[in-house]
């Protein structure tokens, strides 16, 4: 199987453009913008925005699950998923991205893209969740041992739901870090929005326009969203 | 200027202060509101120079506040304030109320000491040289000046050997004595005691009361104090001015208020707090 | 993945390979370090200026920082690679072109900018956190503003901030490999690419970079937390620093005692 990645030697060469043509040419095209946004958008929507919200969720899920596991694990077991988790969370994306793509040849690089971001999110959010059942006061651990209900009960009724609240605002500020790493998926060939102004701007060496928006479509998405994480996170520290 | 007819002449014992002709601290037309909340409404008063005044009544009645706004630690919503006669915060500018220049403000507010209640050590400094950093730094003294006098401080405040000590290290009732020589440090005109004993285990209130009774016999600093050790307010104060609901209810002599309150509120409130103690 | 089956190689292609693997890791630590420095200065700067209390500063920090952590690293840095240098085609003969043509020097940039935005964050929530008592005690005294985030606050938001800066110089770690798709830098990553050409054992090799990375992380992490420790020690008994929740704050909040607003 033949797979081909993005590398050095393939991206345009920023020494070796013809200099002449960049100086006869406008700083600025606006036909040349307008004429790029719809495919940006379409990646924007397609890839950029499918990775984020898939390995959102994945990410929120499993980090969940290893959070429970670390709490509930022998400890041997729950030693080696923490350093199993700080493993990940402590490489690059980057490399994780091109490891797996190269071990899994059967893989498309867009489930890579997915999977890989949710993963690698999810030894975040575990951290976050632990930091939420840490939270949950020991007397509602002792109030449901006195009621003898079982442990599962326990975590689905009792812990979960009072460790999840507080939680929100950093998982939301996660999903926030994913969309902005989401351009990384470059290295696997994914065409995600910034890689597909690449390849606008490649056969004319017009970068302004294509990375300018692009640079203005991540501040645009992401900027509310940070404010509005914000604010909630305000209004949960009030509420308690 | 607006000026104000204080009840100053009405002092009879202790050392009765040098009634100079300009109040050290007055308040017109004083406004707080926090959001929606007035704490303190048409507030006036002033005090003269070397008074000592203790507010009392109960939690949320705008005591402290008052100090605040005198430090400059709250910003005032309404009104004015004048220490030495000019206008601290707000001034009054052809009707207009208009913000004090900056510059005028801290020169006021190098006048103003305040100690705190939960004596805001710098934890990142030695006992000494949370005394000499402003009188070196912000008044311009010499090392070797504001040294001496932090030793004779140290001295008054019955730490004289904690100099190199590290505030976190020491207990709370002697944090709280370096706090006093700490603003005293800066020979305040004015200084605000906001319930300096409220966070003291309860055998050592008395030590740093009684260094403060005696920084109140030996020297003629103005005094503001918010307090609930009621013997300590009659001792040292010259007025006693009793508050509730952000309006002065009641004030007078420390002693005509604690042996015969003519308001209902301030009886109430002084048999509540007299009959815990 | 026929690693079992192919260690000889597997040896030999390492071995043959370590002198490139060695300097790609030199690269790599360089951009962590170069890149870790600017971001400093610049969280500093800038984290500063957001917690100062005139708009002047307070502005056009806020926009900066907001603009270099809105927009992602990747972008940052094509646009540092593509159009920045544009400015100097266009008008031949402004200086500093060799930095900008410097295409490590413009990793180190982006990576310094964007991590500075995210650090400047990090330096300006943790003045906020410094005690009020403290804020309010130094106003008592009269200090410049100046004067008391030199000599009071920032010694004491020094030690809140190092856990966060820490996170971040991993994260700046994290995404230097991303100088794998800079021409003309050849980090650790794109050196691990280059390794993978002349054999198929491209498994054993990255799980190596992957170890190596995690090294170096692992490092940053444990500097910082020395760093905490002696920053703590500082501040005296490592007691508590940060506003805490309850009776430590009469003067922000009413206290049972009297607190009167």
């Amino acid at each position: 199987m033949t797979r081909v990645t993005i590398s050095a030697a393939e991206i345009e060469d920023p020494t070796l453009v013809d200099e002449d043509q960049v100086r006869q040419s406008p700083f600025w095209d606006w036909e040349f913008a307008l004429d790029a946004l719809p495919d940006m958008l379409l990646a924007f929507l397609q890839v950029t925005l499918v990775v984020t919200v898939v390995g959102t969720l994945i990410a929120a899920v499993l980090g969940l699950v290893i959070a429970v596991l670390l709490r509930v694990l022998p400890a041997p077991l729950a030693w080696v998923l923490k350093w199993a988790a700080n493993f990940i969370r402590m490489t690059p994306i980057v490399v994780q991205l091109i490891f797996v793509f190269w071990t899994f040849m059967w893989l498309d690089s867009l489930t890579i893209g997915i999977v890989v971001f949710g993963v690698h999110y999810a030894t975040y959010m575990s951290e976050v969740y632990r930091a939420g059942i840490e939270s949950v006061p020991k007397g509602q651990w002792e109030a449901a041992t006195a009621l003898s209900m079982p442990p599962v009960r326990v975590w689905r009724k009792v812990v979960i739901p009072q460790a999840l609240r507080s939680t929100v605002p950093s998982l939301g500020n996660y999903a926030i870090s994913m969309f902005k790493d989401t351009p990384f998926l470059i290295v696997i060939s994914v065409a995600e929005m910034v890689t597909v102004a690449g390849q606008i701007g490649a056969p004319t060496f017009r970068y302004t326009e294509v990375y300018v928006i692009a640079g203005l479509i991540f501040l645009a998405a992401s900027y509310p969203t940070a404010v509005l994480i914000n604010r909630l996170e305000k209004r949960l520290a009030y509420a308690h | 200027m607006p000026t104000h007819t204080d009840s100053a002449g009405a002092h009879p014992d202790h050392s009765s202060p040098s009634s100079a002709a300009t109040p050290v601290i007055e308040f017109v037309d004083v406004e707080k509101r926090f959001g929606s909340n007035t704490v303190l409404k048409d507030l006036n008063f002033s005090v003269a120079r070397g008074e000592r005044v203790t507010l009392i009544g109960p939690s949320g009645s705008g005591k402290t506040t008052i100090l605040r706004l005198v430090m400059t630690l709250e910003e005032l919503t309404g009104g004015y304030i004048y220490v030495d006669g000019q206008p601290l915060t707000y001034e009054d500018r052809a009707g207009r109320r208009v913000p004090v220049p900056k510059k005028q403000q801290k020169a006021l507010r190098t006048r103003i000491g305040m100690v705190f209640q939960q004596f805001n050590l710098f934890p990142n400094m030695t006992v000494l040289e949370n005394i000499i950093e402003a009188p070196i730094h912000v008044l311009g003294q010499s090392k070797k000046d504001a040294m001496s006098k932090a030793y004779s401080l140290l001295e008054q405040v019955g730490l004289p050997d904690k100099a190199d000590a590290h505030p976190l290290s020491l207990s709370g009732g002697q944090q709280q004595r370096v706090a006093i020589a700490r603003a005293l440090a800066m020979d305040p005109e004015i200084l605000l005691l906001d319930e300096v004993t409220s966070a003291l285990d309860p055998e050592v209130v008395g030590d740093v009361l009684n260094i403060l009774r005696d920084v109140a016999d030996s020297t003629n600093v103005t005094m503001l104090i918010v307090t609930h050790e009621m013997g300590f307010a009659r001792d040292v104060s010259h007025k006693v001015m009793m508050f509730d609901g952000g309006r002065v209810v009641e004030e007078g002599h420390p002693d005509q208020i604690f042996t015969s309150p003519t308001h209902a509120r301030t009886q109430q409130f002084l048999s509540a707090v007299l009959g815990e103690s | 993945m026929d690693f079992f089956e192919d260690w000889s190689d597997y040896f030999e292609v390492v071995i043959n390979w370590s002198d490139r693997l060695l300097d790609g890791l030199l690269t790599t630590i360089q951009l962590t370090l170069y890149g870790g420095a600017l971001a400093f200065v610049i969280a500093i700067v800038l984290g500063l200026m957001a917690g100062s209390p005139s708009l002047w500063l307070r502005v056009p920090a806020r926009i900066i920082i907001e603009f270099f952590r809105g927009i992602s690293l990747v972008v940052l840095l094509f646009l540092l690679l593509y159009v920045l240098p544009q400015i100097w085609m266009r008008n031949p003969g402004l200086p500093f072109e060799g930095l900008v043509r410097n295409t490590f020097l413009v990793g180190v940039l982006a990576l310094g900018i964007n991590y500075g935005a995210y650090g400047a964050e990090a330096v300006r929530a943790s003045l906020t956190t410094v005690a009020k008592g403290q804020w309010e005690a130094t106003t008592a005294l009269s200090m410049s503003w100046p004067h008391k985030m030199r000599r009071v606050i920032f010694p004491q938001a020094w030690a809140l901030m190092i856990p966060s800066l820490s996170n971040l110089w991993v994260h700046l770690l994290k995404g230097s490999a991303i100088a794998y798709i800079i021409p003309f830098v050849s980090d650790f990553t794109a050196e691990l690419n280059n390794l993978r050409r002349p054999t198929d054992i491209w498994f054993s090799h990255a799980f190596i970079g992957l170890i190596v990375y995690f090294l170096l992380a692992l490092s940053i992490t444990l500097l910082m937390q020395l760093l905490e420790t002696r920053a703590k020690r500082r501040l005296g008994r490592g007691a508590p620093v940060r506003q805490s929740t309850s009776a430590d704050q009469p003067s922000s909040t009413a206290t049972t005692s009297g607190g009167s607003r």
